[in-house]
């Protein structure tokens, strides 16, 4: 039994609940799905509904360090995996020199070069060394194929072997979740490791529970309706942006900090910078709230 | 009735939601039968969602999945149907005028060479079937270069500036012993191309020939292209387009497109391209095809709007008009004068040489 093993999803439904993240009934299922089958978790969908929030949730449901790894473009094994701290090998070298070389052949000095202490471990080989760990590789899409390609190695056998080093093994596998914004298609390959999940907003009665479990400072009627404000510019056509839960959350705490108990224009209009992130919307959110609360 | 282990079933179902469109290989299904073994298979749900993880890739696989799904499996659990029906009705849209075989393809080599120079400048939208055919193959030799950016990173290059990190480091490897100048050079990447090709009516005649440049194109750069069709709907084609060979190519792509030869609303669909990949990413830096004869039904200024808005973001608009190169042809279409003034280049669309022009375009945007 390791620390991971659960029974089923509606355990791992309550366990997030737990630390404030509220899956529904699908996500809970493919998230007991990929702890159980021990493969990757892929999540898409749109920005702000929740998807690197659950990593951070599995992390802290099972207090289990989270590595992180935002990737970018550009991005490759030496930023992901490990590099060799140069700078401190060569004060190494030059310490051995000024201590008169201490009797080290030359051999035992170069293998003393590529110890432990100067290996620098990136995200992906700190999650093996450390695991069982939660290893959230954020925004794979941003990466290029060469990454991803990479990144499977890595992901179907647990392992990385460096050549001066040795092989670094995982004993349990970390629970790996791998986001993406779908700003481009991933390889097959790469798919076809990980259990895949769409993440849509959540419904009015969903996004509600959310706003009260995460702000429980937020009065219930305050809450309501910030909700059903944000649920209507989700539906209305032409916005830019659609606001994520997260927006909900900023908005919701925001119109709160502004001391205000319930929705009103003021209030509102002042703080829309929470909810709308492009000038066309702020203008036609603004309008919109005229028409609602006016 | 023959009874059915509960395995075979799954499995049935994983080839019915193969055959209603989503990519479902061996190992996919083996995954799903596992994953639903570690579930309850008798509660419905638990089966759905176990599909929906291991035999979906892509949201616009979702709706296919689900359709079958309610096909294949009755709300009440242990009575699975075993009906072959994938509940989508594709129309088959046929892309070719006249497919039949032609005796163009009996030609020889010789008499080929001199009907290709005429083909080049010919308007594909006046061709007989054999000069389609003809053509078809012609395609296949189109030169294609593509744009290119520098890296972010730069890389050793003897032909480079000199790099003064990497040449300190070097020396820091000596212990300080001063040696030869490193250089270096970022290495150019592709720039991402995106295709927006009108489907709509007037467009006839051309759509074929454009769809088939883009796959020229897609082949050389599979993941750095995107295609669009632009109809009474926006409709995302690369994916079929990504198929080796063309005719395959442009059958799937047909059957795809639902809105084939109807109206268009380019400004809505416009909108709707940046609503949801323009502005998000997809055309963030890249350089844009537009091939459309601008025939707008809806507003003229919201198109303008649009297609400003998809300047912002994007590296170079390139607006592929078919009738410009014919004779006497005015930009006076409310549609094209609106989009004018935020489009980098203007360009003829209606012959091969044409289409050779356009793509060096691409090339040097």
């Amino acid at each position: 039994m390791t620390k991971t093993s659960i029974l089923s999803a509606a355990t791992l439904q309550d366990r997030l609940a737990a630390t404030g993240y509220l899956a529904d009934d699908g996500l809970a299922t493919i998230g007991y799905l990929a702890l159980a089958m021990e493969r990757p978790l892929l999540l898409e969908g749109e920005p702000g509904t929740g998807k690197t929030a659950l990593a951070e949730s599995l992390a802290e449901a099972f207090s289990l360090p989270l590595i992180r790894l935002q990737c970018y473009e550009g991005i490759d094994a030496s930023q992901a995996l490990y590099d060799w701290d140069f700078t401190a090998q060569i004060l190494h070298l030059r310490s051995v020199e000024a201590g008169g070389g201490s009797g080290l052949s030359t051999a035992e000095l170069e293998s003393s070069l590529y110890d432990k202490r100067f290996l620098l471990a990136r995200p992906i080989l700190k999650a093996l060394q450390e695991s069982p760990a939660v290893l959230l590789i954020d925004e794979i899409d941003r990466a290029d194929d060469e990454f991803e390609a990479f990144l499977l190695e890595v992901l179907s056998t647990y392992q990385v072997s460096i050549p001066e080093f040795g092989t670094v093994k995982a004993d349990t596998p970390p629970i790996v979740v791998l986001t993406s914004n779908r700003t481009r298609d991933l390889h097959d390959a790469l798919k076809r490791r990980c259990l895949y999940h769409w993440i849509d907003h959540p419904g009015l009665a969903r996004e509600v529970e959310i706003v009260r479990t995460r702000l429980p400072q937020v009065p219930a009627l305050l809450a309501a309706q910030v909700v059903r404000t944000v649920q209507q510019i989700r539906a209305t056509d032409g916005v830019l942006k659609p606001p994520g839960v997260a927006e909900t959350l900023d908005w919701a705490r925001a119109i709160h900090q502004l001391g205000r108990a319930e929705l009103d224009l003021a209030s509102a209009a002042a703080s829309i910078g929470a909810l709308c992130k492009y000038r066309e919307d702020t203008e036609r959110v603004t309008a919109a709230l005229a028409r609602m609360l006016g | 009735m023959v009874e059915h282990s509960a395995e075979e079933i799954l499995l049935a179902f994983a080839s019915a939601v193969r055959a209603a469109g989503v990519k479902v290989t061996a190992d996919r299904a083996r995954s799903f039968v596992d994953a639903v073994g570690r579930l309850d298979v008798g509660r419905r749900p638990d089966v759905f969602w176990a599909g929906r993880a291991t035999l979906c890739a892509a949201p616009d696989e979702l709706g296919a999945y689900q359709r079958t799904f309610e096909a294949w499996f009755a709300p009440e659990p242990s009575t699975a149907a075993t009906r072959d029906t994938a509940a989508t009705t594709v129309s088959e849209a046929s892309l070719a005028d006249d497919a039949g075989p032609s005796d163009g393809a009996k030609e020889t080599v010789r008499a080929v060479a001199s009907r290709r120079e005429l083909l080049r400048h010919r308007d594909v939208a006046t061709l007989d079937a054999a000069g389609k055919e003809l053509l078809r193959r012609l395609f296949a030799e189109l030169p294609v270069r593509l744009p290119t950016r520098p890296s972010r990173r730069r890389q050793l290059n003897p032909h480079g500036d000199i790099d003064r990190v990497r040449t300190l480091r070097e020396q820091l490897r000596r212990g300080g012993e001063p040696g030869p100048l490193r250089r270096a050079r970022a290495p150019r990447r592709l720039r991402r191309i995106v295709w927006l090709i009108d489907v709509s009516g007037s467009m006839g005649p051309y759509a074929d020939s454009l769809l088939r440049l883009a796959h020229r194109v897609v082949a050389e750069a599979p993941h750095g292209v995107e295609v669009f069709t632009l109809g009474t709907r926006l409709t995302r084609v690369t994916g079929a387009l990504r198929l080796p060979d063309a005719d395959d190519a442009l059958g799937v792509a047909g059957r795809t497109v639902p809105d084939w030869s109807g109206g268009t609303r380019l400004g809505e669909v416009l909108r709707a391209f940046n609503d949801r990949w323009g502005q998000r990413a997809v055309a963030r830096g890249a350089v844009v095809v537009i091939a459309s004869d601008g025939w707008e039904r809806g507003d003229p200024a919201l198109l303008g709007r649009q297609v400003e808005r998809l300047h912002h973001v994007a590296r170079r608009i390139i607006w592929a008009n078919p009738h410009r190169g014919k004779q006497g042809y005015q930009p006076v279409q409310q549609g094209i004068m609106a989009v004018l003034p935020h489009v980098d280049h203007f360009v003829d669309g209606h012959s091969l040489k044409s289409f050779e022009e356009l793509l060096g375009v691409v090339a040097n945007a």
